[in-house]
Protein backbone atom coordinates (compact mmCIF):
# COMPACT_ATOMS: atom_id res chain seq x y z
CA UNK A 1 0.00 0.00 0.00
CA UNK A 2 1.00 3.59 -0.39
CA UNK A 3 0.74 6.54 1.48
CA UNK A 4 -1.27 9.65 0.46
CA UNK A 5 -0.98 12.99 1.23
CA UNK A 6 -3.49 13.80 2.92
CA UNK A 7 -6.21 11.49 4.77
CA UNK A 8 -9.76 12.30 5.86
CA UNK A 9 -8.46 11.20 9.18
CA UNK A 10 -5.64 14.00 9.23
CA UNK A 11 -7.74 16.96 7.72
CA UNK A 12 -10.19 15.66 10.75
CA UNK A 13 -7.33 16.35 12.76
CA UNK A 14 -6.90 12.71 13.67
CA UNK A 15 -3.67 10.81 13.57
CA UNK A 16 -2.82 9.49 10.37
CA UNK A 17 -3.98 6.22 9.38
CA UNK A 18 -3.70 3.65 5.99
CA UNK A 19 -5.19 5.92 3.30
CA UNK A 20 -5.47 6.02 -0.34
CA UNK A 21 -2.07 6.65 -1.91
CA UNK A 22 -0.08 9.78 -2.84
CA UNK A 23 0.32 11.32 -5.87
CA UNK A 24 4.05 10.99 -6.93
CA UNK A 25 6.64 10.21 -9.87
CA UNK A 26 7.14 6.49 -10.20
CA UNK A 27 10.55 6.92 -12.54
CA UNK A 28 10.74 3.05 -13.20
CA UNK A 29 7.09 3.12 -14.91
CA UNK A 30 6.81 6.42 -16.33
CA UNK A 31 9.47 5.48 -19.02
CA UNK A 32 9.40 2.81 -21.86
CA UNK A 33 9.64 -0.78 -20.40
CA UNK A 34 12.61 -3.15 -21.10
CA UNK A 35 12.23 -6.40 -19.72
CA UNK A 36 13.14 -5.48 -15.96
CA UNK A 37 10.80 -2.69 -16.07
CA UNK A 38 7.73 -4.57 -17.61
CA UNK A 39 8.20 -7.21 -15.08
CA UNK A 40 8.16 -4.69 -12.29
CA UNK A 41 5.34 -2.99 -13.30
CA UNK A 42 3.60 -6.94 -13.45
CA UNK A 43 4.62 -7.79 -9.96
CA UNK A 44 3.94 -4.54 -8.37
CA UNK A 45 0.57 -3.69 -9.90
CA UNK A 46 -0.50 -8.07 -9.69
CA UNK A 47 0.45 -7.94 -5.96
CA UNK A 48 -2.21 -4.90 -5.48
CA UNK A 49 -5.02 -6.87 -7.30
CA UNK A 50 -4.45 -9.92 -5.99
CA UNK A 51 -4.15 -8.41 -2.25
CA UNK A 52 -7.55 -6.60 -2.97
CA UNK A 53 -9.38 -9.39 -4.38
CA UNK A 54 -8.65 -11.71 -1.43
CA UNK A 55 -9.29 -9.04 1.01
CA UNK A 56 -13.13 -8.81 -1.26
CA UNK A 57 -13.82 -11.91 -0.80
CA UNK A 58 -12.61 -12.27 3.07
CA UNK A 59 -15.32 -9.28 3.23
CA UNK A 60 -17.63 -11.48 1.75
CA UNK A 61 -17.01 -14.26 3.85
CA UNK A 62 -17.52 -12.50 6.82
CA UNK A 63 -20.83 -10.84 5.70
CA UNK A 64 -22.19 -14.15 5.01
CA UNK A 65 -21.26 -14.66 8.97
CA UNK A 66 -22.75 -11.52 10.40
CA UNK A 67 -19.49 -10.66 11.34
CA UNK A 68 -20.02 -6.72 10.33
CA UNK A 69 -16.91 -4.97 11.41
CA UNK A 70 -13.92 -7.27 10.45
CA UNK A 71 -16.28 -7.32 7.14
CA UNK A 72 -15.73 -3.60 6.84
CA UNK A 73 -12.69 -3.31 7.72
CA UNK A 74 -11.46 -5.84 5.33
CA UNK A 75 -13.66 -3.95 2.48
CA UNK A 76 -11.34 -0.88 3.70
CA UNK A 77 -8.40 -2.66 3.04
CA UNK A 78 -9.47 -4.52 -0.47
CA UNK A 79 -10.20 -0.74 -1.71
CA UNK A 80 -6.86 0.56 -0.79
CA UNK A 81 -5.32 -1.97 -2.10
CA UNK A 82 -7.43 -1.32 -5.56
CA UNK A 83 -6.34 2.15 -5.45
CA UNK A 84 -2.60 1.41 -5.32
CA UNK A 85 -2.90 -1.21 -8.15
CA UNK A 86 -4.71 1.82 -10.48
CA UNK A 87 -2.37 4.30 -9.16
CA UNK A 88 0.75 1.87 -10.58
CA UNK A 89 -1.17 1.88 -14.19
CA UNK A 90 -2.39 5.51 -14.02
CA UNK A 91 1.94 6.37 -13.20
CA UNK A 92 3.01 3.57 -16.14
CA UNK A 93 3.64 5.27 -19.44
CA UNK A 94 1.26 2.87 -21.17
CA UNK A 95 -1.96 2.92 -18.84
CA UNK A 96 -3.05 -0.10 -19.44
CA UNK A 97 -3.19 -3.48 -17.66
CA UNK A 98 0.51 -5.00 -17.64
CA UNK A 99 0.66 -8.20 -19.68
CA UNK A 100 1.43 -11.28 -17.59
CA UNK A 101 3.35 -14.71 -19.36
CA UNK A 102 0.88 -17.10 -19.43
CA UNK A 103 2.01 -19.06 -17.65
CA UNK A 104 1.42 -16.83 -14.85
CA UNK A 105 3.73 -14.98 -12.25
CA UNK A 106 5.87 -17.18 -10.21
CA UNK A 107 6.58 -15.62 -6.59
CA UNK A 108 9.62 -17.62 -4.56
CA UNK A 109 8.31 -21.18 -4.13
CA UNK A 110 4.40 -21.12 -5.40
CA UNK A 111 2.05 -18.78 -7.36
CA UNK A 112 0.69 -16.54 -4.57
CA UNK A 113 1.96 -12.85 -4.04
CA UNK A 114 3.60 -11.89 -1.46
CA UNK A 115 0.89 -9.16 -0.07
CA UNK A 116 -2.13 -11.81 -0.82
CA UNK A 117 -3.37 -12.70 2.68
CA UNK A 118 -3.05 -16.62 3.06
CA UNK A 119 -7.00 -17.65 2.11
CA UNK A 120 -7.04 -20.25 5.55
CA UNK A 121 -6.54 -17.36 7.98
CA UNK A 122 -10.22 -16.68 8.36
CA UNK A 123 -12.11 -17.46 11.87
CA UNK A 124 -16.04 -16.54 11.73
CA UNK A 125 -15.62 -15.01 15.26
CA UNK A 126 -12.12 -12.99 14.47
CA UNK A 127 -12.07 -9.28 15.42
CA UNK A 128 -10.20 -6.05 13.59
CA UNK A 129 -7.79 -7.09 15.76
CA UNK A 130 -7.38 -10.26 13.92
CA UNK A 131 -7.74 -8.63 10.56
CA UNK A 132 -5.19 -6.09 10.86
CA UNK A 133 -2.56 -8.66 12.38
CA UNK A 134 -3.85 -10.72 8.69
CA UNK A 135 -2.71 -7.25 7.10
CA UNK A 136 0.26 -6.39 9.08
CA UNK A 137 1.85 -9.69 8.14
CA UNK A 138 1.29 -9.27 4.35
CA UNK A 139 2.82 -5.47 4.89
CA UNK A 140 6.05 -7.27 6.31
CA UNK A 141 6.27 -9.88 3.22
CA UNK A 142 5.79 -7.19 0.40
CA UNK A 143 8.55 -4.79 2.67
CA UNK A 144 10.22 -7.84 2.15
CA UNK A 145 9.64 -8.17 -1.32
CA UNK A 146 10.28 -5.19 -2.72
CA UNK A 147 13.90 -5.20 -0.84
CA UNK A 148 14.91 -8.51 -2.21
CA UNK A 149 14.13 -7.29 -5.87
CA UNK A 150 16.11 -3.78 -5.26
CA UNK A 151 19.05 -5.87 -3.75
CA UNK A 152 18.83 -7.82 -7.39
CA UNK A 153 17.59 -5.55 -10.12
CA UNK A 154 20.33 -4.72 -12.63
CA UNK A 155 18.36 -2.17 -13.97
CA UNK A 156 19.06 1.40 -11.86
CA UNK A 157 15.66 2.60 -12.47
CA UNK A 158 14.27 -0.63 -11.52
CA UNK A 159 16.14 -0.77 -8.44
CA UNK A 160 15.35 2.68 -7.35
CA UNK A 161 11.49 1.91 -7.82
CA UNK A 162 11.46 -1.37 -6.24
CA UNK A 163 13.43 0.56 -3.11
CA UNK A 164 10.67 3.49 -3.26
CA UNK A 165 8.10 0.60 -2.67
CA UNK A 166 10.10 -1.43 -0.13
CA UNK A 167 10.17 2.15 2.09
CA UNK A 168 6.21 2.93 1.51
CA UNK A 169 5.41 -0.98 2.79
CA UNK A 170 7.84 0.09 5.38
CA UNK A 171 5.75 2.94 6.21
CA UNK A 172 2.22 0.90 6.12
CA UNK A 173 3.70 -1.38 8.50
CA UNK A 174 4.27 1.49 10.26
CA UNK A 175 0.75 2.74 9.98
CA UNK A 176 -0.94 -0.81 10.73
CA UNK A 177 1.36 -1.01 14.12
CA UNK A 178 -0.54 2.41 14.98
CA UNK A 179 -3.75 0.91 14.19
CA UNK A 180 -3.07 -1.55 15.79
CA UNK A 181 -2.24 -0.06 19.10
CA UNK A 182 -5.97 1.72 19.17
CA UNK A 183 -7.54 -1.32 18.04
CA UNK A 184 -8.60 -3.56 21.51
CA UNK A 185 -6.79 -6.65 21.58
CA UNK A 186 -9.76 -10.01 21.78
CA UNK A 187 -9.94 -11.55 25.40
CA UNK A 188 -8.69 -14.82 25.73
CA UNK A 189 -11.69 -16.92 24.95
CA UNK A 190 -12.70 -14.63 21.67
CA UNK A 191 -13.66 -17.99 19.48
CA UNK A 192 -15.54 -19.03 22.62
CA UNK A 193 -18.86 -20.05 20.65
CA UNK A 194 -21.87 -21.04 23.04
CA UNK A 195 -23.64 -22.76 19.99
CA UNK A 196 -20.67 -24.09 18.53
CA UNK A 197 -21.15 -26.30 15.13
CA UNK A 198 -18.17 -28.64 16.66
CA UNK A 199 -19.23 -31.88 17.40
CA UNK A 200 -16.44 -33.55 16.34
CA UNK A 201 -13.45 -31.97 18.89
CA UNK B 1 -23.67 -7.11 -29.47
CA UNK B 2 -21.02 -7.28 -32.14
CA UNK B 3 -18.99 -9.70 -33.16
CA UNK B 4 -15.80 -7.78 -31.64
CA UNK B 5 -17.81 -7.63 -28.05
CA UNK B 6 -18.87 -11.38 -27.91
CA UNK B 7 -15.08 -12.68 -28.82
CA UNK B 8 -13.69 -10.07 -26.12
CA UNK B 9 -12.02 -12.59 -23.18
CA UNK B 10 -14.32 -12.97 -20.14
CA UNK B 11 -12.38 -11.62 -17.07
CA UNK B 12 -12.29 -14.45 -14.17
CA UNK B 13 -14.33 -12.43 -11.95
CA UNK B 14 -17.03 -12.91 -14.86
CA UNK B 15 -17.53 -16.57 -14.09
CA UNK B 16 -18.62 -16.12 -10.87
CA UNK B 17 -22.39 -15.38 -9.66
CA UNK B 18 -23.97 -12.95 -7.52
CA UNK B 19 -24.83 -15.78 -5.04
CA UNK B 20 -22.39 -15.53 -2.63
CA UNK B 21 -20.83 -18.66 -0.78
CA UNK B 22 -21.65 -19.60 2.67
CA UNK B 23 -19.25 -21.64 3.23
CA UNK B 24 -17.07 -21.20 6.34
CA UNK B 25 -14.65 -18.26 6.72
CA UNK B 26 -11.04 -20.25 6.15
CA UNK B 27 -12.41 -23.12 4.28
CA UNK B 28 -10.53 -23.95 1.22
CA UNK B 29 -13.33 -23.95 -1.12
CA UNK B 30 -13.16 -20.02 -1.56
CA UNK B 31 -10.15 -20.59 -3.21
CA UNK B 32 -11.31 -23.27 -5.34
CA UNK B 33 -13.93 -21.54 -6.78
CA UNK B 34 -11.73 -18.59 -7.80
CA UNK B 35 -8.94 -21.06 -9.40
CA UNK B 36 -12.33 -22.93 -11.51
CA UNK B 37 -13.11 -19.53 -12.34
CA UNK B 38 -9.62 -18.18 -13.29
CA UNK B 39 -8.71 -21.31 -15.29
CA UNK B 40 -12.06 -21.15 -17.41
CA UNK B 41 -10.87 -17.55 -17.97
CA UNK B 42 -7.37 -18.75 -18.98
CA UNK B 43 -9.03 -21.11 -21.67
CA UNK B 44 -10.56 -17.96 -22.76
CA UNK B 45 -14.20 -20.10 -22.24
CA UNK B 46 -17.30 -18.23 -21.90
CA UNK B 47 -19.96 -19.14 -19.16
CA UNK B 48 -22.27 -20.59 -21.69
CA UNK B 49 -20.13 -22.44 -23.05
CA UNK B 50 -19.38 -24.48 -19.61
CA UNK B 51 -21.19 -26.52 -17.43
CA UNK B 52 -20.61 -27.35 -13.59
CA UNK B 53 -21.86 -30.32 -12.06
CA UNK B 54 -21.69 -31.47 -8.78
CA UNK B 55 -22.87 -34.05 -6.31
CA UNK B 56 -23.94 -33.29 -2.52
CA UNK B 57 -21.72 -31.79 -0.05
CA UNK B 58 -20.24 -28.22 0.82
CA UNK B 59 -18.15 -28.24 -1.81
CA UNK B 60 -21.03 -29.39 -3.85
CA UNK B 61 -22.60 -26.08 -3.78
CA UNK B 62 -19.89 -24.65 -6.11
CA UNK B 63 -22.32 -24.44 -9.65
CA UNK B 64 -24.11 -22.09 -7.87
CA UNK B 65 -21.43 -19.71 -7.31
CA UNK B 66 -20.46 -19.48 -11.07
CA UNK B 67 -22.39 -18.03 -13.76
CA UNK B 68 -22.09 -20.97 -15.94
CA UNK B 69 -24.49 -23.52 -16.72
CA UNK B 70 -24.90 -26.04 -13.51
CA UNK B 71 -26.33 -29.09 -12.39
CA UNK B 72 -26.24 -30.18 -8.14
CA UNK B 73 -27.05 -33.55 -8.54
CA UNK B 74 -27.41 -36.42 -6.61
CA UNK B 75 -25.48 -37.47 -3.97
CA UNK B 76 -22.20 -39.39 -5.58
CA UNK B 77 -23.77 -39.44 -8.94
CA UNK B 78 -22.55 -36.21 -10.28
CA UNK B 79 -19.85 -37.92 -12.70
CA UNK B 80 -23.29 -39.99 -13.71
CA UNK B 81 -24.70 -36.62 -14.64
CA UNK B 82 -21.91 -35.04 -15.83
CA UNK B 83 -20.88 -38.10 -18.50
CA UNK B 84 -24.31 -38.38 -19.78
CA UNK B 85 -24.19 -34.71 -20.28
CA UNK B 86 -20.97 -34.27 -21.93
CA UNK B 87 -21.79 -37.35 -24.06
CA UNK B 88 -24.96 -35.79 -25.13
CA UNK B 89 -23.30 -31.99 -25.76
CA UNK B 90 -19.88 -33.01 -26.59
CA UNK B 91 -19.07 -29.17 -27.17
CA UNK B 92 -19.54 -28.10 -23.93
CA UNK B 93 -16.69 -28.02 -21.43
CA UNK B 94 -17.82 -29.72 -18.65
CA UNK B 95 -16.25 -29.71 -15.37
CA UNK B 96 -17.47 -31.94 -12.31
CA UNK B 97 -16.96 -31.17 -8.91
CA UNK B 98 -17.44 -32.25 -5.23
CA UNK B 99 -15.63 -33.34 -1.85
CA UNK B 100 -14.06 -36.63 -0.70
CA UNK B 101 -17.05 -38.21 0.65
CA UNK B 102 -19.43 -37.58 -2.19
CA UNK B 103 -16.61 -38.87 -4.61
CA UNK B 104 -14.88 -41.72 -3.17
CA UNK B 105 -17.89 -42.86 -0.77
CA UNK B 106 -21.13 -42.59 -2.32
CA UNK B 107 -19.71 -41.89 -5.56
CA UNK B 108 -16.81 -44.30 -5.43
CA UNK B 109 -18.17 -47.20 -8.37
CA UNK B 110 -19.34 -43.79 -10.74
CA UNK B 111 -15.55 -42.84 -9.97
CA UNK B 112 -14.06 -46.24 -11.24
CA UNK B 113 -16.02 -46.42 -14.46
CA UNK B 114 -15.69 -42.73 -15.30
CA UNK B 115 -11.86 -43.27 -15.43
CA UNK B 116 -12.23 -46.22 -16.96
CA UNK B 117 -14.34 -44.77 -19.40
CA UNK B 118 -12.26 -42.12 -20.28
CA UNK B 119 -15.12 -39.56 -21.37
CA UNK B 120 -13.35 -35.94 -21.60
CA UNK B 121 -14.26 -33.97 -18.91
CA UNK B 122 -12.73 -32.88 -15.97
CA UNK B 123 -13.28 -33.88 -12.05
CA UNK B 124 -12.41 -31.58 -9.30
CA UNK B 125 -12.32 -33.37 -5.58
CA UNK B 126 -11.75 -31.08 -2.93
CA UNK B 127 -10.59 -33.09 -0.79
CA UNK B 128 -10.62 -32.20 3.59
CA UNK B 129 -10.59 -35.73 4.52
CA UNK B 130 -14.42 -34.66 6.22
CA UNK B 131 -18.05 -35.11 6.00
CA UNK B 132 -18.42 -31.31 6.65
CA UNK B 133 -22.05 -30.67 5.96
CA UNK B 134 -23.12 -33.29 7.90
CA UNK B 135 -20.76 -32.09 10.93
CA UNK B 136 -17.83 -34.11 10.91
CA UNK B 137 -18.07 -37.86 10.24
CA UNK B 138 -15.11 -39.65 8.59
CA UNK B 139 -15.03 -39.55 4.72
CA UNK B 140 -12.80 -42.88 3.02
CA UNK B 141 -9.54 -40.27 2.60
CA UNK B 142 -10.04 -39.87 6.89
CA UNK B 143 -6.69 -40.88 8.55
CA UNK B 144 -7.50 -44.28 10.85
CA UNK B 145 -6.14 -42.67 13.96
CA UNK B 146 -8.53 -39.48 13.55
CA UNK B 147 -9.88 -39.51 17.30
CA UNK B 148 -13.39 -37.33 17.37
CA UNK B 149 -16.62 -37.75 19.01
CA UNK B 150 -17.95 -38.91 16.35
CA UNK B 151 -15.21 -42.03 15.59
CA UNK B 152 -13.60 -42.17 18.98
CA UNK B 153 -10.26 -43.61 18.43
CA UNK B 154 -10.69 -43.80 15.26
CA UNK B 155 -11.83 -45.62 12.65
CA UNK B 156 -8.82 -47.66 12.20
CA UNK B 157 -9.71 -47.85 8.33
CA UNK B 158 -7.05 -47.81 5.70
CA UNK B 159 -7.33 -44.45 3.96
CA UNK B 160 -9.02 -44.38 0.27
CA UNK B 161 -5.88 -43.48 -2.00
CA UNK B 162 -8.17 -41.87 -5.17
CA UNK B 163 -5.00 -40.96 -7.09
CA UNK B 164 -3.43 -44.60 -7.35
CA UNK B 165 -7.07 -45.75 -8.14
CA UNK B 166 -7.57 -43.29 -10.54
CA UNK B 167 -4.52 -44.02 -12.53
CA UNK B 168 -5.34 -47.73 -12.33
CA UNK B 169 -8.73 -47.43 -13.57
CA UNK B 170 -7.65 -45.31 -16.12
CA UNK B 171 -8.21 -42.08 -15.72
CA UNK B 172 -5.97 -40.16 -18.38
CA UNK B 173 -4.17 -37.03 -16.23
CA UNK B 174 -4.01 -36.98 -12.11
CA UNK B 175 -2.33 -33.91 -10.30
CA UNK B 176 -3.05 -32.85 -6.85
CA UNK B 177 -3.07 -29.26 -6.26
CA UNK B 178 -3.47 -27.21 -2.85
CA UNK B 179 -6.25 -24.66 -2.42
CA UNK B 180 -4.05 -22.41 -0.29
CA UNK B 181 -2.12 -21.60 -3.62
CA UNK B 182 -5.38 -20.65 -5.34
CA UNK B 183 -3.00 -19.68 -8.74
CA UNK B 184 -1.05 -22.39 -8.79
CA UNK B 185 -4.48 -24.69 -8.50
CA UNK B 186 -6.06 -22.50 -11.70
CA UNK B 187 -3.01 -23.37 -13.48
CA UNK B 188 -3.17 -27.23 -12.81
CA UNK B 189 -6.70 -26.79 -13.48
CA UNK B 190 -6.67 -25.23 -16.94
CA UNK B 191 -4.23 -27.69 -18.31
CA UNK B 192 -6.83 -30.66 -16.90
CA UNK B 193 -9.15 -29.06 -19.19
CA UNK B 194 -7.11 -28.58 -21.79
CA UNK B 195 -5.90 -32.24 -21.59
CA UNK B 196 -8.13 -34.54 -23.59
CA UNK B 197 -10.37 -37.86 -21.81
CA UNK B 198 -11.11 -37.85 -18.11
CA UNK B 199 -8.54 -35.33 -15.88
CA UNK B 200 -8.81 -35.74 -11.88
CA UNK B 201 -7.49 -32.98 -10.04
CA UNK B 202 -7.17 -33.48 -6.18
CA UNK B 203 -7.10 -30.57 -4.56
CA UNK B 204 -6.66 -30.40 -0.72
CA UNK B 205 -8.95 -27.91 0.51
CA UNK B 206 -8.50 -27.78 4.65
CA UNK B 207 -11.98 -27.68 6.31
CA UNK B 208 -11.01 -25.36 9.28
CA UNK B 209 -13.91 -26.36 11.08
CA UNK B 210 -13.89 -29.92 12.06
CA UNK B 211 -10.62 -30.07 10.54
CA UNK B 212 -8.72 -26.85 11.94
CA UNK B 213 -5.43 -28.86 12.28
CA UNK B 214 -5.59 -28.61 8.50
CA UNK B 215 -4.56 -24.88 8.37
CA UNK B 216 -0.85 -26.65 8.92
CA UNK B 217 -1.31 -27.99 5.35
CA UNK B 218 0.36 -24.86 4.06
CA UNK B 219 3.50 -25.77 5.64
CA UNK B 220 3.45 -29.26 4.45
CA UNK B 221 2.69 -29.14 0.62
CA UNK B 222 5.88 -28.84 -1.84
CA UNK B 223 5.67 -28.70 -6.00
CA UNK B 224 6.50 -32.59 -6.54
CA UNK B 225 10.01 -32.78 -7.04
CA UNK B 226 9.67 -34.58 -10.35
CA UNK B 227 8.27 -33.91 -13.96
CA UNK B 228 4.79 -35.42 -14.96
CA UNK B 229 5.19 -39.05 -16.46
CA UNK B 230 3.63 -40.51 -18.92
CA UNK B 231 3.99 -44.12 -17.43
CA UNK B 232 1.08 -45.01 -15.13
CA UNK B 233 3.12 -47.67 -13.23
CA UNK B 234 5.89 -45.18 -12.50
CA UNK B 235 3.31 -42.30 -11.80
CA UNK B 236 1.57 -44.85 -9.22
CA UNK B 237 5.13 -45.84 -7.87
CA UNK B 238 5.78 -42.17 -7.10
CA UNK B 239 2.19 -41.49 -5.68
CA UNK B 240 2.03 -44.69 -2.98
CA UNK B 241 5.09 -43.59 -1.86
CA UNK B 242 4.61 -39.76 -1.82
CA UNK B 243 3.41 -38.35 1.86
CA UNK B 244 0.00 -36.77 0.07
CA UNK B 245 1.47 -33.08 -0.13
CA UNK B 246 3.58 -33.35 -3.56
CA UNK B 247 1.61 -30.67 -5.66
CA UNK B 248 1.57 -30.74 -9.05
CA UNK B 249 0.89 -32.74 -12.41
CA UNK B 250 1.72 -36.34 -11.32
CA UNK B 251 1.09 -38.30 -14.67
CA UNK B 252 -0.50 -37.50 -18.17
CA UNK B 253 -1.54 -39.89 -20.58
CA UNK B 254 -2.81 -40.32 -24.36
CA UNK B 255 -5.40 -42.15 -24.06
CA UNK B 256 -8.09 -41.57 -26.79
CA UNK B 257 -11.53 -40.24 -24.89
CA UNK B 258 -14.29 -42.03 -25.43
CA UNK B 259 -16.12 -40.96 -28.31
CA UNK B 260 -19.14 -38.86 -28.03
CA UNK B 261 -22.28 -40.63 -30.62
CA UNK B 262 -21.46 -39.40 -34.13
CA UNK B 263 -24.20 -38.99 -36.86
CA UNK B 264 -28.30 -39.53 -36.62
CA UNK B 265 -29.90 -42.11 -34.06
CA UNK B 266 -30.90 -45.25 -36.17
CA UNK B 267 -34.72 -45.24 -34.81
CA UNK B 268 -37.42 -43.26 -33.68
CA UNK B 269 -38.70 -43.32 -30.09
CA UNK B 270 -41.62 -44.54 -31.74
CA UNK B 271 -39.70 -47.52 -32.90
CA UNK B 272 -38.68 -47.99 -29.88
CA UNK B 273 -41.55 -48.30 -27.75
CA UNK B 274 -42.52 -50.89 -30.81
CA UNK B 275 -40.17 -53.20 -29.98
CA UNK B 276 -40.77 -53.22 -26.82
CA UNK B 277 -44.59 -53.67 -26.78
CA UNK B 278 -45.74 -56.92 -25.17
Amino acid sequence: MRKRKTTNARKAGGRRTIGTPARRKRTATNKPSSTGRADFLARAWTMEVEAAERYASFADAMDQHNNRDVAELFRKLARIEQLHADQLLEESLSRRTPALPPEGLRWGGGREGPETAAPGELHYRMQPYHALQIALACEKNANKFFSEFASRAADAKVRKAAREMAAEEAEHVRLIEDWLKRTPPPDKDWAHDPDPPLVSD
Amino acid sequence: MTTAAAAAPVTWQAFKSDYKPIWCPGCGDYSVLASVAKAFAMLELRPENVAVVSGIGCSSRIPAYTSCYGFHGVHGRALAAGTGLKVARPELTVLVAGGDGDGYSIGGNHFLHACRRNVDLTYVVMDNHVYGMTKGQPSPTTEPDWNSKLSPGGTGLRTFHPLVIALAAGANFVARAFSGDPNDTAQILAEAIRTPGFSFVEILSPCVTFRPEQRDWKNQVRPAPVAPTDDPARAARRIMTDDGFNIGVLYKGERKPYPPPIGKATKRLSDLEADFTI
